[in-house]
């Protein structure tokens, strides 16, 4: 049963879009101060080039994210959200991306029951350190997000018109 | 209405070549909640602080973006600027348009633009929903606790009191001095280990701000930085301490042999004892386990000689408590247990014996009276074959680090084997020479020419036995052939590791630790003595293994920070934490499982509204949160927020681009 509604919502973000030209993806990125965030400042510290699509918000941790954050930026300005945090053991709370990353992994199945593809959400381990690391995640992301083309014809407005 | 006033800054070159920040500006003005905006050189310099602080002024702003570099950077420079300007510091927002635009993408000028743009729009729409937060005093109990009564627990409790801040020193066992007390001389100057430590040991047992509590274990710690309360198990001695005067009768009289574990089990201590003539406190315990009148109810003869009648067979384990203000652990270390290089004979050759040992050995207190012997027939040894790295930078055997003090121990055993026995010779195998230290690299020289021990580089194969002498058989690396050397005692240089308990502790403390077992520090580096929870620092070989210079060192430093926390009645803390509002909370605590530190509990408010029945909510505890905001995402009834970090200004930074 589970599987079938799946598939058949999956399908939905599938079909006839094609992207405008010269389109590109608006990615909202959710990094944690103590490793992720650090590890992006590194990248500009080092100078390693990424694609500009990305835009940063600032948590204390990423168990702060709530799937509220990554629902509405996917509603209003962004086609896909990029949540990064501590690796596994090295939280700066102890615990916390242990929560993010399960959290994470229901919402998303939400995101599949409600019919976007799952990839449009991504979820990455970044430390202080990984400067190179963080630039290639960026990339591999915003390369997922355009080949999943444009988000913009689920907007809220493109349904009341 | 808001009124934001945002400052971009070039940042020399570094904004400016790769964001057009002019255009930036523009774009920014367009804002409508945007009041003032204005580019200038360098922000966070005098003047760039100066054009901010007139601007808050002069434009009644409500609050204030600064686009420049990280956060991480500048933010408190910049908080700084707004409490000057009579603002709350906590109404700024940082974009970061450096590292997060400028820097990242230098070939790409326009998209670089835009994204700046939408970054300071982002904090722009954060900023709105900033709320006017302020630092919390949390009270401070003026004490501290000290968990481990060696030379690390010693210094540190010292430090912390001369600074007159009352310590409680806890130790497990019946006397303080810990592994050093178990040592003879001390490398590199070869004084005399007791002779440095006792005086300080007494020093603790009579200084008007030290509380000693030997033999006993923590049993609990709550509460947060300045607010611990902490249980104590203090185990039974069955010897009443007030009216002991410790004259010894007891320990002679008793009739019960056993290993003297002081001595590394080379001779026998008796079932009521003082682990060694100088012990501090110098007062008997008997050892439950062993003693025949608590096993079986038969004997009593301490209880007869004693004068004083300070024995007392029917004393039980009592818990103390105590009201806390910071924790300095100082666990030690212990052996490792060669067992696994049976190749070596171990436990098979009783004189194949481990550094300790042979340190007891010949310490001038120790078994032998200060002379190195086989155990197997009592002869003194000529040729003694020390083989290092036992254990150590072994990852099939051992385990992978180094335990950093062995090279130094072992030049150190050559020279007293030289001095104790002067027609004996020392061969010592070993990986490398580590002796990175103030005269170190002389002492381990001193060894070498003046002891005349033989350094072989190479590690040893196999140990067998040829009639009485142990035939040493290893790699000479140098000259690229095997040796054998026929040897009368070998001293297994064994790795430390951390103290046993040290897991349990650290769960009971709330602190982490590493895969060894070594509590963690909060930074390798900077933090070197903080564990991640406030309030708890790290003294000497339970953190890593170190010598006694270190650890000495760790430890005053330790007190330092202990000193720097209690310095002030209360301990200013970030605002930055979560809050309830008990009129959405449901009481499902959901918060209260997730939250990492503790710091949620329950309370029973009243229903309102004229019911009179209670409800639980949940309720945070200030001083413990930390900040990290699991509770707020867990929240079904948007009941938490945290502070700095709240759902309204976050959704504005999504929704704003």
């Amino acid at each position: 049963m589970e599987t079938e509604v799946k598939d058949q919502i999956v399908s939905i973000e599938k079909p006839e879009i094609s992207a405008p030209p010269n389109w590109e993806p608006v990615i909202m990125g959710i990094l944690c101060n103590w490793c992720s965030y650090a590890g992006s400042d590194l990248t500009g510290t080092s100078r390693i080039q990424y694609p500009p699509n990305i835009r940063i918000i600032r948590v204390p941790c990423s168990s702060r994210v709530d799937p509220w954050f990554l629902i509405k930026s996917l509603q209003t300005t962004a086609d896909g959200v990029l949540v990064s945090g501590c690796h596994p053991g090295d939280c700066h709370y102890i615990s916390g991306n242990y929560y993010a990353r399960r959290r994470f992994l229901v919402t998303k199945k939400l995101l599949n029951f409600v019919g976007f593809h799952e990839n449009r959400i991504q979820f990455s381990w970044v430390s202080a350190a990984e400067g190179p690391k963080f630039a290639k995640v960026v990339a591999k992301v915003t390369e997922e997000i355009k080949r999943l083309g444009p988000l913009h014809l689920y907007k809220k407005e493109n349904f009341e018109k | 209405m808001a009124r934001v006033g945002v400052f971009v800054c070039f940042c020399g070159a570094n904004i400016a070549d790769f964001v057009d920040v002019p255009k930036v500006v523009e774009e920014t003005k367009k804002i409508k909640e945007v009041k003032y905006c204005i580019e200038y050189k360098y922000m966070c310099s005098d003047p760039g602080q100066g054009m901010i602080r007139n601007a808050i002024v002069e434009n009644r702003l409500t609050s204030v973006v600064v686009a420049a570099c990280s956060p991480r950077m500048h933010e408190k420079t910049f908080r700084k600027a707004l409490s000057d300007a009579g603002m709350n510091p906590y109404l700024l927002e940082v974009a970061n348009i450096r590292e997060h635009s400028s820097w990242v993408h230098q070939k790409e000028k326009k998209a670089a633009t835009e994204k700046a743009s939408d970054l300071i729009r982002m904090a722009v729409a954060k900023s709105i929903a900033n709320e006017q937060l302020h630092e919390i005093s949390v009270p401070v109990t003026k004490r501290a606790l000290v968990i481990g009564g060696g030379i690390a627990g010693i210094q540190a409790a010292l430090d912390i009191a001369d600074a007159r801040i009352p310590v409680t020193l806890v130790e497990r066992s019946p006397s303080i001095g810990g592994r050093m007390a178990q040592l003879d001389e001390t490398f590199p100057t070869l004084d005399c280990s007791q002779c440095i430590l006792t005086p300080k040991m007494v020093d603790v047992a009579s200084h008007p701000y030290i509380e000693l509590i030997p033999y006993s274990e923590v049993l609990e710690l709550d509460g947060y930085v300045g607010n611990y309360k902490v249980k104590i198990k203090k185990k039974a001695s069955y010897v009443d301490f007030s009216t002991c005067t410790g004259c010894g009768a007891c320990t002679q009289k008793c009739p019960v042999k056993i290993p003297n574990e002081f001595n590394m089990n080379i001779d026998k201590r008796k079932a009521i004892y003082s682990p060694f003539p100088q012990a501090v406190p110098n007062k008997p315990v008997i050892d439950a386990e062993h003693c025949t009148m608590l096993l079986k109810g038969k004997c009593g003869i301490c209880a007869k000689v004693c004068e004083k009648g300070s024995i007392n067979f029917k004393m039980v384990d009592e818990v103390i408590e105590r009201e806390i203000g910071a924790v300095v652990v100082a666990t030690g270390y212990d052996l490792w247990d060669p067992k696994p290089y049976e190749e070596y004979g171990v436990g098979r050759f009783k004189d194949v014996i481990t550094s300790l040992e042979f340190e007891r050995m010949v310490s001038a207190s120790g078994p032998t009276n200060g002379v190195p012997v086989r155990p197997s027939d009592g002869k003194v040894p000529k040729n003694v074959v020390f083989i290092k790295c036992i254990g150590s930078r072994d990852e099939a055997k051992g385990i992978e680090y180094c335990s950093k003090i062995c090279c130094m121990y072992t030049a150190k055993h050559a020279i007293l084997l030289h001095h104790k026995v002067h027609d004996s010779h020392a061969y010592i195998f070993y990986m490398d020479i580590r002796a990175a230290g103030k005269g170190y690299e002389e002492f381990v020289k001193r060894a070498q020419t003046e002891t005349a021990a033989t350094y072989l580089r190479g590690r040893v194969s196999k140990i067998y036995k040829k009639g009485e002498k142990l035939i040493v058989r290893g790699e000479d690396a140098q000259i690229g052939q095997v040796v054998e050397v026929e040897a009368d005692l070998v001293v297994l240089a064994t790795a430390i590791i951390p103290y046993k308990t040290n897991p349990e502790l650290a769960r009971l403390l709330g602190i982490s630790y590493d895969k060894y077992g070594y509590l963690s520090e909060a930074h390798p580096k900077l933090r070197p003595v903080e564990t991640a929870k406030a309030g708890i620092f790290l003294a000497g070989c339970t953190q890593a293994p170190k010598d006694i210079p270190d650890t000495v060192a760790q430890a005053s430093a330790c007190a330092a920070k202990v000193c720097g926390l209690f310095a002030g009645d209360t301990m200013k803390k970030d605002p930055m934490i979560s809050k309830v509002n008990i009129e959405y909370c449901s009481g499902c605590q959901n918060c209260v499982k997730v939250c990492p530190y503790q710091a949620i509990v329950t309370e029973e408010v009243p229903f309102g509204h004229g019911v009179k029945e209670m409800r639980t909510v949940a309720k945070i505890n200030e001083g413990v949160c930390q900040g990290c905001g699991s509770c707020v995402a867990i929240c079904r009834s948007m009941a938490i927020n945290l502070a700095g970090f709240t759902d309204p200004q976050i959704i504005n930074e999504i929704v704003s681009i």
